[in-house]
């Protein structure tokens, strides 16, 4: 014992370095967020004002303006996107942990989880092709069943989980009472897992509220209101790339601001989310 | 509602397919490893973006990887309690800022910051190499491999984390028995066991690094060339849709931005497959309520 | 729509007006006939047949893993719901054979109650959607009457004078003990003929266990009752006949008395002397 005490005492301190190590790796991943979020306040923070909220955004040269029309843009297409993906989602979600054979679920689960590591873009041209080239034209439709699309596997994901963490002796208590096998999912086993559901569906929302790819060819964005979802609109990411990529010092500025805004909208729904969660089937147990 | 998932896959690969008809009979195999993208003379080639993709998201990954392993460990072996949960909540916060807003802080702050202070020192020390060669200009496929690597640190460092935790406990048990120190057990112990399901998390960084766009499209560059240097400007398959989509005058170059897409498609396909094999095992998803 | 009808069990009991106990042989509620039951490749269940009394209460005993609880599902035909099981045999209820494929499961489970090891009320409903959800999924509207079973069915489980002040209370605010009385009510509620019980006091305390051991003797004579438990002194205090199984086989089925005195088998005897494993 008295040899190796000296090799103790190293490996002692070998192991006190690999924990500050480590320790500085959780502030290096950190650090970006706090860094992004401090330029966002400083550099966005001045331009949000009253303007910002309702003005239509003004021609280069002009000061001013405001990025009213990107954010109706934004929630009318989150609006429609939800339409398409809660449902499909939702209802997905429900068939793989209740019913289906092992062999097909596990095909279902695996296309799904492929979908949701499709690039965003590939969306956009997919949506192009489907939508935009038979009607001629970029619209709030196809920007919608962009965003509708990318929904779709990320709640029927979260749906299932949430499903199958619901204990089987509820569902064994309802049958045991001779009710019906929808009436015990729908009324019983879905209600349960209902907070876990809705926070899936919140989060697949902010998810999708910061694409911007899948826009760029499908809802194409928009310099004013729009009166017709066969016309293209604007949405806040859109506006953001538009004015990030300009040479108008003016439009930067508005580019920060619009910044700004979206990534509290995106942050205000993940931290909603997680006090939702509070309760008893949280995602992360 | 389950099928319309698998009607999705289909209809995915079928648009791509079909939109890119024209060039693949017109160039075949040619496509994938010519090097000319001339929509001018209709001459396509996708390898500058195949290689400025890879480049950049291999960068990515190799400069996300220790960052996240280093925080996973710190996660489940280290930190004290209270500081678990809210750390892990500032890494899903990091996930949750769109791409399109890491662009606008990475063209304003981020590069012109790298193009001043690191991307100098690193031609100094290390310009000897070809790969930190030439001009700096800033907007580069190195600079844009930061940016990945910022992009997919939450999702490598949240999957570490639960294959982390998967390791049962009894397997730490049993080094610390054997008077091994922290270090040591989380070697031995923990991630000689987690070896396989670490690795698939790294595949499902690189499936996200493949095919990120906005934020890569912002500070790569957007030329295509296949340069030695990493200061050099580049150019993704991703952002080549971004940019070029809108400016798709003829039919063939449509149909070889669609090809470029069904490329893209095909490649992250492959690496999200092989992650889930690796992580599969480890049960990652299937956790049991709270309290049990 | 078999809600209103008059359960079997009591038509039977009336017409032959004969009390279950050890000495008169009493109507026959379930009649199982050599039944296997296999999960996956894996059998629990050897050749069992069995004739359970109506309107008494039968215990089936037996070391952990013996199948005691495989048999009592396959009495509700909840292993329809695993895919891995696989059943051969006959099991009628008063003469009806309830795996005949003209008849619908759900059916089945609504004539026969069943109340499972650990408590089980739905967590998002009240105390009062509870006992009356089994009504109301099966189609039931009407207030009145709903409120009138819902009253029933709390006093016989012993639990109104406990909740009659906050039926509208969540259910999970309930004690451990007040929690399974009150999954009791939800199973008289649909008014079965039989109740099944899966060690209904395991979990409990000595003193919610008595709770629920008296209701036991207060519902024999209206229900028939199938309990399974590991507590022998349980078996021996309310069931009139006593099953015992081992290693997926019936062993011994006679009245509770001559198995905790006289059992014919020796693994019996072993058993219920404690002196096994």
């Amino acid at each position: 014992m008295q040899v190796s005490k000296h090799h103790h005492h190293w490996r002692k301190l070998k192991s006190g370095c690999v924990s500050i190590v480590c320790f500085a790796c959780a502030l290096a991943v950190i650090a970006p967020l706090g860094l992004v979020l401090f330029h966002l306040v400083r550099l966005g923070a001045g331009s949000v004002d009253w303007h910002f909220f309702t003005a239509l955004p003004k021609p280069v040269g002009e000061v001013g303006g405001g990025m009213a029309n990107a954010i109706v843009g934004t929630l009318t297409l989150l609006g429609l996107a939800a339409l398409l993906g809660v449902p499909v989602g939702v209802l997905g979600g429900i068939y793989l942990s209740e019913y289906g054979s092992r062999r097909f679920n596990w095909l279902v689960r695996f296309m799904a989880d492929i979908l949701n590591g499709t690039p965003s873009i590939v969306w956009g041209v997919v949506v192009y092709a489907l939508l935009v080239i038979p009607m001629k034209g970029f619209s709030v439709y196809a920007g919608a069943v962009a965003l509708g699309f990318m929904m779709i596997p990320l709640i029927l994901r979260t749906t299932e989980e949430m499903l199958t963490l619901v204990p089987n002796s509820y569902r064994e208590a309802a049958y045991a009472l001779g009710i019906a096998r929808w009436k015990i999912i729908l009324h019983i086993v879905v209600k349960i897992a209902s907070k876990g559901i809705v926070t899936g569906v919140l989060l697949a929302l902010a998810r999708v509220a910061g694409e911007t790819a899948p826009l760029l060819f499908t809802a194409f964005g928009n310099r004013f209101w729009n009166h017709d979802l066969k016309e293209p609109i604007a949405a806040l990411p859109l506006q953001i790339f538009t004015y990030a990529i300009s040479p108008y010092e003016d439009w930067h500025r508005q580019a920060w601001a619009g910044a700004l805004v979206l990534i509290l909208m995106v942050l205000a729904l993940n931290i909603g989310v997680r006090f939702l969660t509070r309760g008893k089937f949280s995602a992360r147990g | 509602m389950a099928m319309f998932v698998l009607a999705l896959v289909v209809l995915v690969g079928w648009k791509l397919f079909q939109g890119s008809q024209l060039t693949l009979h017109k160039f075949g195999w040619r496509f994938l490893v010519q090097s000319d993208w001339d929509p001018v003379n209709e001459n396509y080639g996708a390898l500058p973006f195949i290689f400025g993709t890879f480049v950049s998201s291999i960068i990515g990954v190799l400069i996300a990887l220790p960052l996240s392993v280093g925080t996973a460990i710190y996660l489940t072996e280290l930190a004290p309690n209270w500081l678990r949960q809210p750390v892990m909540m500032l890494i899903e916060m990091l996930a949750a800022i769109p791409s399109v807003i890491l662009g606008l802080w990475g063209i304003f702050v981020m590069v012109p910051w790298l193009r001043d202070w690191p991307f100098p020192f690193l031609k100094k020390t290390l310009g000897f190499t070809p790969f930190f060669q030439g001009p700096i200009y800033g907007v580069s496929i190195l600079a844009a491999g930061i940016i990945i690597a910022i992009m997919i640190l939450p999702i490598i460092t949240s999957v570490s984390r639960e294959i982390l935790r998967s390791v049962p406990d009894s397997q730490r048990e049993a080094a610390y028995a054997l008077g091994a120190t922290r270090w040591e057990v989380t070697r031995i112990a923990v991630l000689s066991y987690a070896k396989r399901g670490i690795f698939g998390a790294t595949m499902l960084g690189l499936g996200r690094a493949l095919g990120e766009t906005m934020a890569v499209t912002m500070v790569i560059g957007n030329r295509p060339e296949i340069a030695k240097s990493l200061f050099a400007p580049g150019y993704t398959l991703a952002s080549a849709i971004a940019n070029e989509f809108s400016e798709a005058t003829t039919e063939v170059y449509l149909s070889a931005i669609f090809e470029l897409g069904l490329v893209l498609l095909l490649v992250t396909i492959v690496t999200n497959i092989v992650a889930q094999l690796l992580i599969g095992n480890f049960g990652v998803g299937k956790r049991v309520p709270a309290g049990h | 729509m078999t809600l209103n009808s008059i359960p079997l069990s009591r038509l039977a009991g009336q017409a032959t007006g004969i009390e279950a106990s050890s000495v008169t042989p009493s109507p026959v509620a379930f009649d199982v006939r050599d039944l296997n039951i296999w999960f996956g490749s894996h059998q629990v269940l050897f050749d069992v047949a069995l004739q359970v009394p109506a309107r008494a209460v039968t215990a089936i005993i037996g070391p952990s893993g013996c199948g005691k609880s495989t048999l009592l599902r396959s009495l509700n035909r909840m292993h329809d719901l695993v895919p891995s099981a696989r059943m051969e045999g006959r099991i009628t209820l008063f003469g009806e054979d309830l795996y005949s494929k003209k008849i619908d499961p759900t059916l089945v489970r609504r004539r026969i109650g069943m109340v499972f090891q650990k408590s089980n009320p739905f967590p998002t409903m009240s105390i009062a959607e509870n006992v009356t959800v089994g009504l109301r999924l099966n189609g039931l509207r009407k207030s009145d009457l709903l409120q009138e079973r819902l009253e029933t069915s709390l006093r016989m489980a012993a639990l109104w004078d406990e909740v009659k002040d906050r039926l509208n209370a969540p259910a999970i605010s309930l004690s451990g003990g007040q929690q399974q009385r009150l999954c009791i009510a939800r199973a008289l509620a649909v008014q079965p003929e039989v109740l099944l019980m899966d060690e209904p006091a395991s979990a409990l305390d000595p003193i919610a266990t008595a709770h629920i051991e008296d209701l036991i003797l207060d519902l024999k004579k209206e229900f028939t009752i199938v309990i399974v438990t590991h507590n022998m002194q349980q078996a021996a205090r309310i069931s009139e006949h006593t099953a015992f199984f081992y290693l997926g086989k019936l062993v011994e089925f006679d009245t509770t008395t001559k198995i905790f005195t006289t059992p014919a088998q020796k693994q019996t005897e072993d058993y219920v002397t404690g002196r096994f494993g």
